[in-house]
């Protein structure tokens, strides 16, 4: 599984950063994002581009992960 | 189904903003001008004497009740956080630009979009020059454009603008000697200080909870066909137009049109260069105002770049003229801001490939 360190962007990076990785492992990505607008939005994709999501959250950084 | 859920939300934060702004406009704010984020950071900016054109300078209250509705239901949700770092003079270039676009427009996304609703078809016009120019800054971001990464800044750094708004509030308020009061043409047209900012304040609140963008939802349309963001923008456009047909105000046509002009190059150039800079700042006017308040000092440092973007287009004469359209020098400024926005993006997107590819 892919790591994405998408901490300290702000959207659309966040997202297209897991498009891209979810291009290199299409079975499932891990992203680290720090705000809520980009765990929604990342949330959301993976969610749409038909990956089970689930989300940790740890002090304001949230651990995203799409597995399908 | 939690995207049908924001959906929903956008479509109830759209149709606030669409009837608040017929509200605004039917107790005196200008035409088409319930909300124009762009104007009125212009009236403000004039207000303060950074600009003496005697007819758009006002301290609006919409624009601190919207920063301060954000900043309130951020700290209450706890999504207030003090974040800074991502080139921020870089930006502060951006958002200059992107006023110097929207004041030869005569408008930002919002107000486009109110125009639009009131028949107004040189805001379509404009609409397809945004949508190129978020096209454009959608084909860099693809292919890895970034003005980097934030971090975490001091609490009080991130305090600072919504106070700067408070002090703002509170000189209007009680020391309105020390501003600039516009005594005829727009600036001197206005809904009543508390209405203002109680309808801004909520408009500000909802727009934070849904992350409201008007460029975000045709910018998530081309990078990833998703169509949530533009929920709001629709819903904006039905509820005015809605409003406006039933308070008379919807004419269709390009002629004649409140604050407009209809010189149809230069208001799809100058809302291609907002779509452009906006897609590149990570959100259109009204967003950068909204991550101002949650403590986004980046964003913020687009709004003071706004602030003097809006001086200059006022003190060189860049600004349109309504009716007649831009002076030599607001077509330069906005070929200018083209090419310096699309050849930054261009060399941030080469070099950080390059880079990759080591």
């Amino acid at each position: 599984m892919k790591s994405v360190d998408a901490m300290g962007l702000s959207c659309p990076e966040p997202v297209i950063m897991a498009k891209r990785a979810l291009k290199d492992s299409p079975d499932g990505i891990e992203i680290k994002v720090d705000n809520v607008a980009s765990r929604e939005n990342v949330s959301r994709y993976l969610e749409a581009m038909g990956l089970k999501v689930s989300v940790e959250e740890r002090r304001g950084e949230w651990r995203i992960t799409g597995r399908r | 189904m939690k995207s049908l859920k924001e959906k929903r939300n956008l479509a109830i934060t759209g149709v606030i903003i669409g009837a608040v702004a017929i509200v605004l406009m039917h107790f005196g704010n200008p035409g088409n001008m319930g909300f124009c984020i762009a104007c009125f950071i212009r009236d403000i900016a004039g207000s303060l004497s950074l600009h003496n054109a005697a007819t758009v300078q006002y301290m609006r209250p919409e624009i601190i009740g919207i920063v301060l509705g954000a900043f309130a239901v951020s700290v209450i949700k706890g999504e207030f956080k003090s974040r800074a770092g991502s080139s921020p003079l870089l930006r502060f270039i951006l958002g200059f630009f992107m006023m110097v676009g929207a004041l030869v427009f005569l408008g930002c996304p919002l107000r486009m979009v109110l125009r639009l609703a009131a028949g107004d078809m040189n805001a379509f016009i404009g609409l397809l020059g945004f949508i190129a120019g978020i096209g454009a800054g959608s084909f860099f971001l693809n292919n890895g454009f970034s003005l980097g990464r934030a971090h975490s800044s001091e609490r009080i750094e991130g305090v600072a603008f919504p106070a700067i708004n408070i002090v703002l509030l509170i000189i209007l308020l009680f020391f309105p000697a020390l501003l600039k009061f516009s005594e005829s043409g727009p600036g001197s047209m206005h809904a009543p200080i508390f209405l203002s900012l109680l309808v801004a304040f909520l408009v500000g609140a909802a727009a934070q909870r849904t992350r409201l963008c008007m460029a975000g939802g045709i910018r998530d349309i081309f990078l990833i066909k998703d169509f949530t963001l533009i929920t709001g923008f629709l819903f904006i456009f039905i509820a005015a137009l809605i409003g406006n047909i039933a308070m008379g105000n919807f004419h269709i046509g390009f002629l004649d049109q409140p604050i407009a002009h209809d010189k149809h190059l230069w208001n799809f150039l100058s809302m291609a260069l907002v779509g452009l800079t906006a897609a590149m700042l990570g959100g259109c006017p009204l967003r950068q105002l909204i991550l101002a308040g949650e403590g986004n000092s980046d964003s913020a440092i687009t709004v003071l770049g706004m602030l003097i973007g809006a001086a200059f287009s006022h003190n060189a004469g860049a600004a349109s003229a309504v009716g007649t359209g831009p002076a030599l020098i607001g077509k330069v400024s906005v070929v200018f801001g083209l090419v310096f926005s699309l050849a930054l993006a261009a060399f941030i997107t080469v070099r950080r490939r390059s880079n990759e590819k080591c």
